[in-house]
């Protein structure tokens, strides 16, 4: 029977063994150093919040496994010999294997900075992170302040950990407004007025000089670069981003770039050997996303379609149309489609906020075509299947306002904001577009 | 403010300890023309017994109602067992021992609580009000921006079955094992809700009374709480409002009003077969002996059950009942919210969960059907069982220890919907409707989710809401109350209960929406 080894138990790997259990009956092992069952890496910060224990962030039960015949290994792979199709564990193990699968994820980026590797230094990945989070923030006597570096979602994420504590938070973003690189103006701004409102102490437009030892390997304050300030603290979280996990990989003759280099069949340049999830690097970009994208869902899709080529349908990656979700504090994202920080030539914008400045929407269209781009939506949820399926179709920015009653998620009874876009998109544009009411068959049909 | 809570906390645990201490305070005497009365009343034909009590404890002074009850249940006891030996069965006291010291103790409270009902009520309720509300209302601004504020749940004692939720658990199940078993003990506790009583139905409070009256009042107090929590959120407030406005006129004011006006006491949103006595012989002979009225509530209460519960099923899912009209719902959804994490999500849960619900059901309508059969054909017993006897298990097995003692004095250990998922019979009934025949669902947003599990911690029912969102599936279960919660603490706004076309409501996917359209199509085609 083939046996089809895959390193990692994140979502990539898991999605894939569970497919390729459902469509065969191949021996599967999977591989991973971190913990021994399969747990939902975005909820760790919940763990350390109190809203949920470790438990809670496993997907499956520990029957799961077995009745499923997925076999579960805890160990570091050192190395992968291909020639022999052998596995070389750190402490001396061989396995064997007939497919290989690189699901190994991503590790915190840090940048060389002076004092990265003090005690209290950490970044939010792993399950040894939030036990290190335990041991140095475990209430705001013992870390009177943190220092957060990087001005990304992990790092947003990492401030409303510690504030949960009541933990003084210092949070040092390298951009000049929060995460500008990917959301445009306004909703940065938002995001921006939600984390000072919280009482974090956000520093915009700000590097990391260095950290400095109090004397006995533990952080003791922070230098910023621009101002050379110094800031005392107890902890230092590094979210300065994240890179592939691939180190092992170095002398394995797989290629690699900043990932390990996969063709759109997730095929490395090694036979048998495939990488998926945030370990993978396309060679090309497909479409308009990232080479390397360290999102969950992508992770999953791909899992989902190397179960099918290693179950002997061959199938092409083929993310559908870009969207993702976040939360900011209290202030929940999501976005279908492209809005880019900046608007591309063709472009144009609408922009709505509500009076309160925690909800907000803005669509991206053609400015020729009037064909709907994309979305971003703050504080209102929306209907994932409604834009698919418009942007499927290619169809209009009207038919998204006409239809906007359809693609809201909101719970109900929740006050709606239709009317009032409608009303600014026509002032602004000098059109009469009007809100059709919210259609049961026209939703059903999207499925279609 | 965090003062104001201590000051709160402080005044609460005052008038609890008040409260319990009521139990063992205030003294008991029978005086000779209350035991006349009593007698003549409830018709007592047992000479032996009113000897004894003539010689023991008829102006005698006893300092508590322990050794005033052993008093008279040991004086019943040992008359009857005489009048059974010798088969005098019209002399024999048929009524439960601690039922039947009630009666008397009721009529022979003296002293400080007694004469003081107001004074108490303040000391107790009054003080436990409002302490509770300095604790709640301070989180207005304690718990930050409008949001989702689960800070600490898993971290604190109360809430993570630590030593608080133990204590709160024995207080709980004390309470309940006292009101349905020993009523005579919370003599005093009935004292002080008199003057209420009397107001509304011009009768002393019975336990009964107590107990709606407690049960009021704890929802409005933890209501508040909810509005404080989910201020953000429309769908919980107006849920909130509805269950404790049902709770408050049907199931306590307008009862009351009805005995007022010497019409039998019925709570009109009780359906059979939650209402599980509302088919025994004496409610049925109790109703057609009202007339007009009766024959309106017999009616209604068929309808209900028969009509009008599928038909709110199908449109609006069970949770149209569960959590936004039903009494034990409202109780959970207000006093148990603090507890809905601990539920447990495993499989066998889930397996044990449908064994025991249905099982609760069949055994609702088989003794209902015993019960009718005997009532119409006057006969005492089916298949030679008795259906007093069903009657009677029924009414210790599942109306008293499941409901009350297990269904609400377990909310901090098993969290607070026990009975509705694993006991309620009326829940079950609906939840196959719901199952097989409804247009609500919890849809899930496509592809959105990112399995963090929030969904199914704070699932009160127990349901692995994730199992079903991570894999871009709607939800569909017999269990879900359509509480809200799961769409709530979603980080990521995955979920949405909604009432829609029946036709494409269950969805099986193998491949989530935003990948390869003909890798999805592929895979349904299967």
């Amino acid at each position: 029977m083939e046996h089809i080894v895959i390193i990692g138990n994140g979502i990539s790997g898991v999605t894939t063994a569970r497919h390729i259990r459902k469509l065969s009956n191949k021996k599967i092992t999977i591989i991973s150093a971190e913990h021994d069952y399969f747990f939902s890496r975005t909820a760790l910060m919940y763990v350390y919040m109190g809203h949920m224990k470790f438990e809670h962030t496993q997907p499956y039960e520990k029957w799961f496994w077995k009745k499923n015949n997925i076999n579960l290994k805890k160990g570091f792979v050192e190395n992968v010999n291909h020639s022999e199709k052998q596995l070389i564990f750190s402490n001396g193990e061989i396995m064997a294997y007939d497919k290989l699968i690189i699901a190994t994820g991503s590790k915190p980026n840090k940048f060389g900075w002076p004092g990265q590797n003090l005690d209290g230094v950490m970044g939010m990945y792993h399950k040894q992170d939030l036990e290190n989070l335990e041991k140095h923030a475990p209430n705001n006597k013992i870390c009177k302040r943190a220092v957060i570096v990087g001005g990304g979602l992990i790092g947003i994420e990492l401030a409303e950990m510690l504030h949960s504590r009541h933990i003084p938070v210092t949070f040092l973003v390298r951009e000049s407004s929060f995460w500008n690189g990917v959301l445009p103006k306004n909703e940065s701004a938002m995001i921006n007025r939600e984390i000072i409102s919280n009482g974090i102490d956000l520093r915009l437009g700000v590097n990391l000089k260095e950290i400095k030892d109090n004397g006995s390997g533990k952080v003791k304050s922070i230098v910023i670069t621009e101002t050379d300030e110094e800031i005392t603290c107890d902890v230092v979280g590094l979210t300065a981003g994240v890179s592939p996990n691939i180190n092992f990989l170095k002398d394995s003759g797989i290629e690699l770039g900043r990932g390990v280099k996969v063709n759109r069949y997730l095929e490395t340049n090694i036979k048998d050997i495939y990488a998926i999830g945030d370990c993978a690097e396309q060679h090309e970009a497909i479409e308009q996303r990232r080479p390397i994208e360290a999102v969950w869902y992508t992770g999953r899709m791909m899992g989902e379609t190397l179960a099918q080529t290693i179950c002997e349908n061959k199938t092409k990656y083929q993310p559908g149309h870009w969207f993702n979700s976040a939360k900011f504090l209290d202030i929940e994202y999501q976005t279908y489609g492209w809005v880019w920080a900046q608007p591309k030539e063709n472009e144009a914008r609408f922009y709505w906020e509500y009076k309160d400045g925690k909800k907000c929407i803005h669509i991206n269209y053609d400015k020729n075509t009037q064909e709907f781009l994309g979305i971003n939506s703050f504080g209102i949820r929306m209907r994932h299947e409604f834009f698919d399926s418009v942007l499927t179709k290619k169809q209009s920015v009207h038919h998204v306002l006409e239809h906007l009653a359809d693609a809201n998620f909101d719970p109900e009874f929740y006050k709606l904001h239709e009317n009032e876009i409608l009303e600014k998109f026509n002032k602004e544009n000098n059109s009469n577009i009007q809100l059709r009411k919210k259609s049961w068959s026209q939703i059903f049909k999207m499925k279609a | 403010m965090k003062g104001l809570q201590k000051i709160g906390l402080g005044l609460f645990i005052l008038s609890l300890a008040i409260f319990i201490s009521l139990l063992f305070i205030g003294n008991y005497k029978v005086t000779p023309s209350n035991f006349e009365q009593f007698s003549s009343s409830k018709g007592i034909k047992s000479e032996l017994f009113i000897k004894k009590m003539n010689e023991k404890v008829v102006g005698v002074e006893y300092s508590n109602s322990f050794s005033f009850s052993s008093e008279i249940i040991s004086a019943m006891e040992s008359s009857n067992e005489i009048y059974k030996k010798n088969k005098e069965w019209d002399k024999v006291i048929w009524d439960k021992p601690h039922s039947f010291s009630y009666q008397l103790a009721k009529k022979s409270g003296i002293g400080l609580v007694n004469e003081n009902k107001s004074l108490f009520w303040w000391l107790t309720f009054g003080l436990g009000i409002i302490g509770s509300l300095f604790f709640i209302i301070p989180n207005v601004i304690l718990l930050g921006p409008k949001g989702i504020k689960n800070n600490g749940i898993f971290l604190n004692s109360a809430t993570n079955r630590g030593w608080i939720g133990w204590l709160v658990f024995i207080f709980l199940v004390s309470f309940y094992l006292l009101l349905y078993f020993r009523p005579d003990y919370i003599v005093n506790w009935t004292y002080i809700v008199d003057p209420i009583s009397k107001n509304l139905s011009g009768n002393l409070a019975s336990q009964w009374f107590l107990y709606g009256f407690l049960y009021c009042t704890v929802m409005t107090v933890m209501a508040v709480r909810m509005y404080i929590k989910y201020r953000h959120n429309k769908y919980q407030i107006l849920r909130t409002t509805s269950v404790l406005f049902f709770q408050i006129v049907f199931a306590f004011l307008i009862p009351e009003i009805l005995v007022r006006f010497e019409k039998p006491w019925y709570d009109f949103k009780n359906a059979f077969p939650l209402d599980y006595d509302f088919f025994f012989s004496w409610n049925l002979d109790q109703l057609i002996a009202s007339g007009g009225f009766g024959l309106f509530v017999l009616i209604w209460g068929i309808v209900l059950t028969l009509v009008i519960v599928p038909i709110m099923v199908y449109f609006f899912g069970k949770r149209w009942y569960c959590s936004w009209v039903c009494g034990c719902g409202g109780l959970a959804e207000t006093l148990g919210d603090p507890y809905r994490q601990l539920s447990d999500k495993s499989m066998n849960a889930w397996r044990l969960e449908r064994w025991l619900v249905h099982g609760v059901l069949v055994f609702a309508i088989v003794m209902t059907g015993f019960t009718l059969y005997a009532y119409f054909s006057s006969n005492e017993s089916v298949l030679a069982i008795k259906t007093q006897t069903i009657q009677d298990i029924y009414g210790f097995l599942i109306g008293s220890i499941f409901a009350g003692v297990i269904g609400t004095g377990f909310y901090p250990i098993f969290g607070n919907r026990v009975w509705c998922r694993f006991g309620c019979p009326l829940a079950a009934y609906m939840g196959i409707v719901q199952r097989f025949k409804s247009r609500f669902r919890i849809t899930t947003n496509g592809g959105q989710c990112i399995s963090c599990g929030n969904c199914s911690t704070y699932c009160e029912q127990g349901i692995d809401v994730r199992a079903y969102a991570q894999k871009g599936e709607n939800i569909v279960r017999a269990s879900c109350v359509g509480c809200g919660i799961c769409s709530a603490v979603c980080p990521r706004g995955v979920l949405k209960l909604e009432n829609g076309p029946e036709n494409g409501r269950i969805n099986p996917t193998d491949i989530l929406l935003g990948n390869n359209v003909d890798l999805m199509s592929l895979i349904k085609d299967k």
